[in-house]
């Protein structure tokens, strides 16, 4: 039976609200396909406002590799704000897609991508308001599977209740593999209900049914153990890993958003994964290992992609552009192909130590200069060491000068505060780094004018990082700290006034680490917080602290566990973490030994980068059946090309 | 890799070839889903669409190039409208037609153009100083809404209020109304045309239809479909467009 579109309910609303063209679609390469000409449809949820959700790469990819299939639909939907949200609520408008306005709860499938904890809220009013019962174990045949997936899905336990299922790692294979479930299970009449699905999905041990699993607490309010509850649901669940990224060219044609977005550019991943070993980053930790797309699959998917936007800028994507084996000549050959087109380029995440002049000047080509952001994230060399990014202050100065060389007026620099043994004056060093900042600045441009701006947040330790067992900050004292360093910096009569300074309150950093470390007790907390009004918590002017005090006080009231023991304890090593049974091939034991190494009193260890040094052990690459990809290729664009220089693996 | 780089909408380097510019007129309309598209999303729309069909559009100089592409003013937010404007440059001659056609096929649905013309005169403002509005109040009878007009026009002053992003402006929506016609819809409701001055600060239909509200009730809450039909200078017989 066709659905029907709830445009013209939603139609009357749209005056009355901020924004509307966010909830309308029709953009350029959306996908809108005929609902009685396919048996697998996906609802794609990223749990925020559109202007966020809607640049997200990995919705993109999902949204093109459902919609190539044929018989598979894949439309987008996203949170709506709290306007619209009363509005609908009033007139009985469900939650919809923004491709052919569908409601929600007609779909066989609604995946979440989840890239923060803060999003969590989100999902509950996406799901009332599509008419889907908040807990899993209410739902019927009718009801959509709730399938999370992205970072913040690697320890669901906190919403395992809302979930019937998670999938861990790269999406584009799997939400193949979801599909072709799906597609068995309906054609052979839905065979045991919704648990027969499910329980199909379970069995592949790809995919995680957090209602069949059982968690039981010691006395003190540990977790005791976690064991599935039935057969043929494994103990462990694995993460899945993409290989060969050169065949998997997503986005091919992105959505091009008629509204305002967060980022206007067609954005390429150049590679995937990072094994630099900061021990704070859980994308590092969780994305590896290295997989890098070649200069040409990079050089004819901006081609394309720019041919099928229209966007003015291409970004280079991943967790640190620098880093590609071939970025120079990617860099170089890019502009020389766009030099008269007004196309800029620009490289989101840059490490201080790969930064180079050649990137400065093809960043730079064509007059477009995007923003320079650095992340050094630790004051002093002590605390970097900790954090093993081995950025030391010279390389941080070489770096800025290059770029105010280049031309760069401002630079932005970012930090995080309350990190394992940090003290005071681990964050007032970065005052100092700041001055020096400013200082080769204005030596290297000749000018007064350049600027630097210093950004900094509280730490929130994360699962499947070695900081996982780590005691996170209280908020006073990351507050304190950065009321010190905000002085220290505007003392300054000589270079105070050069140094710009945001920084973020602990308080929300504190929630962030409840719902990143927390476990299945912690549902009826954002349940409680949900019901209370919370919504977009990753949005200041939205986000209460004492909301989620309340719920914390009303969720937990029955147990031994409180808001403090989630976040500001730390784990030892005989603990069972709620997260434990997911599977991201990290080795628990190499994960303990390097938080233990980062915390040694005689100075933390170092841990090199496995791209080029020996293999140390982390445990990715045998549990998962995986390798490092990286070239270089030796191939270059535009067919100005030398012979190939390498060897490349396998490609 | 096969093949070469084609960029698309590459313009021709300045310094190396004379540049011979068309300058092109080009009238389009805001339709449906698209009326929700503010002025500058539209405008972020062309810079694309213009990319997209590989028109060779011409750039500013300066540190930050930008697309040579300039806007008369647009219909508001929610408004849709048969009759927007924009001038575009090119640096090589183009069939403006061929410009039609590569445009539609690179714009989102529901932003169409109509018309491209070779025309050099841009947009002045005093090109455009009046257009011609239709407010579809379906359901609502003709009969109804006639009396309602007849009060309005004989008023002399009809103050109205908005809150622009300058703040709450007050202007008279009478004095910009140069014409108010009652007529059918499509159905048994009403469809009112009228003709409006561009004034500053800009008289909406919304203004016109708060202030025939504030002679009477017998329009529904809730803000009706309104569309720009034409724009224009003022001739003796209505909008003249340009």
């Amino acid at each position: 039976m066709p659905v029907e579109s709830v445009f013209p309910q939603l139609e009357p609303l749209l005056p009355q609200i901020r924004k509307p063209v966010q909830y309308v679609g029709g953009e350029v390469n959306a996908t809108v396909k005929a609902w009685d000409e396919t048996d697998v449809r996906w609802a794609l949820f990223y749990p925020d406002a559109y202007e966020v959700g809607q640049p997200n790469q990995g919705i993109a990819i999902l949204y093109e590799v459902l919609n190539e299939q044929p018989g598979v639909l894949a439309e987008r939907t996203y949170s709506v704000w709290p306007d619209l949200e009363a509005l609908m609520r009033a007139n009985g408008v469900p939650q919809f897609t923004v491709d052919a306005h569908r409601p929600v709860g007609a779909f066989d499938v609604l995946g979440v991508s989840f890239s923060t904890e803060l999003g969590y809220t989100n999902l509950l009013t996406a799901l009332d308001l599509a008419g889907i019962p908040l807990q899993a174990a209410d739902r019927g045949i009718t009801h959509p599977v709730v399938l999370a997936g992205g970072h913040a899905a690697f320890n669901p336990e906190p919403i395992a209740d809302f979930l019937d299922a998670v999938v861990i790692g790269d999406g584009e294979e799997a939400v193949l593999a979801v599909t072709r479930i799906v597609r068995e299970w309906k054609a052979g009449g839905c065979p045991g209900g919704r648990d027969g699905l499910l329980l199909a999905l379970a069995a592949t041990g790809g995919v995680y049914v957090p209602r069949f699993y059982d968690v039981t607490y010691l006395a003190d309010g540990r977790i005791g153990r976690v064991a599935p509850n039935r057969p043929g649901v494994p103990a462990s669940v694995r993460k899945h890993t993409l290989l060969d990224l050169d065949a998997w060219p997503y986005p091919k044609a992105p959505v091009v958003p008629v509204a305002e977005t967060v980022h206007e550019r067609y954005s390429v991943e150049i590679f995937r994964g990072c094994t630099r070993g900061c021990r704070f980053c859980q994308a590092g930790m969780i994305t590896r290992p290295v997989r890098e797309r070649s200069i040409t699959t990079v050089g004819n998917m901006v081609k394309s992609g720019l041919q099928a936007t229209g966007f003015s800028e291409v970004g280079l994507l991943s967790l640190s552009s620098a880093d590609h084996s071939e970025i120079n000549e990617i860099a170089i050959d890019l502009g020389d192909c766009y030099e008269n087109a007004n196309v800029g380029l620009s490289l989101p995440s840059t490490r201080v130590d790969a930064f180079n002049i050649t990137l400065a000047d093809e960043l730079t080509r064509n007059g477009k200069r995007s923003g320079l952001t650095f992340a050094p994230e630790g004051g002093s060399e002590r605390m970097r060491k900790v954090i093993n990014k081995m950025v030391t202050e010279e390389d941080l100065i070489r770096t800025v000068t290059t770029a105010y060389a280049s031309g760069w007026r401002q630079v932005k620099l970012y930090f995080m505060c309350g990190l394992p043994t940090e003290t005071d004056e681990d964050v007032l060093a970065v005052a100092d780094l700041a001055k020096k900042v400013i200082a080769a600045g204005r030596a290297a441009s000749g000018r007064k004018d350049i600027r630097c701006t210093v950004s900094i947040g509280g730490f929130v330790p994360k699962p499947h990082t070695p900081f996982q067992w780590a005691a996170q900050c209280p908020p006073e004292v990351v507050d304190d700290r950065l009321r010190q360093l905000g002085s220290a910096l505007r003392a300054d009569k000589q270079y105070g006034r050069s140094v710009g300074y945001r920084y973020h309150d602990g308080t929300p950093s504190l929630i962030e680490g409840l719902l990143s470390r927390g476990d299945r007790r912690v549902g009826p907390v954002i349940a409680a917080a949900w019901r209370e009004g919370a919504r977009f918590d990753g949005w200041t002017e939205h986000f209460s602290f004492e909301r989620w005090v309340a719920a914390c006080a009303q969720g937990l009231a029955d147990s031994p566990v409180d808001l403090a023991w989630y976040t500001t304890r730390e784990r030892d090593y005989g603990e069972v973490l709620p997260w434990d049974h997911l599977d991201s091939g990290l080795d628990r034991d190499w994960l303990w030994e390097d938080w233990q190494s980062s915390i040694a009193p005689d100075g933390a260890g170092e841990v090199e980068d496995c791209r080029w040094t020996p293999c140390y052990e982390c445990g990715v690459c045998p549990a998962m059946g995986t390798e490092i990809q990286t070239g270089p290729t030796g191939d270059r664009l535009d067919g100005r090309r030398l012979l190939p220089v390498l060897a490349t693996n396998g490609r | 890799m096969g093949g070469q780089f084609s960029p698309p909408g590459a313009a021709r380097d300045a310094s190396r070839e004379p540049v011979t510019t068309q300058q092109l007129l080009v009238r389009y309309a805001k339709r449906g889903k698209m009326r929700f598209a503010s002025h500058l999303d539209v405008a972020r729309a062309f810079e694309r669409g213009v990319r997209r069909a590989g028109l060779p559009i011409a750039y500013s100089s300066g540190f930050t190039p930008h697309p040579k592409i300039s806007y008369a003013g647009g219909a508001p937010t929610g408004v849709a409208s048969e009759a927007e404007y924009l001038s575009l440059t090119l640096t090589s001659r183009t069939e403006a037609d061929a410009v039609r056609e590569r445009l539609n096929a690179a714009l989102p649905d529901g932003i169409n153009v109509i018309a491209v013309t070779e025309d050099s005169g841009g947009l002045p403002a005093s090109r455009l100083t009046a257009s011609e509005w239709q407010i579809d109040l379906p359901g609502l009878p003709p009969d109804n809404v006639v009396p309602v007009v007849h009060k309005f026009l004989a008023l002399t002053e009809a103050p109205v209020e908005r809150l622009t992003s300058k703040g709450l402006r007050r202007m008279d929506a009478r004095a910009a109304v140069v014409s108010l016609d009652v007529g059918h819809d499509t159905g048994s409701g009403t469809a009112l045309r009228m003709v409006v001055q561009h004034t500053s600060p800009a008289v909406r239909p919304d203004d016109v239809l708060n202030a025939l509200r504030d002679v009477s009730d017998v329009f529904p809450a809730g803000q009706p479909l309104m569309t720009r039909l034409a724009q224009g200078s003022l001739g003796e017989s209505g909008v003249v467009q340009p």
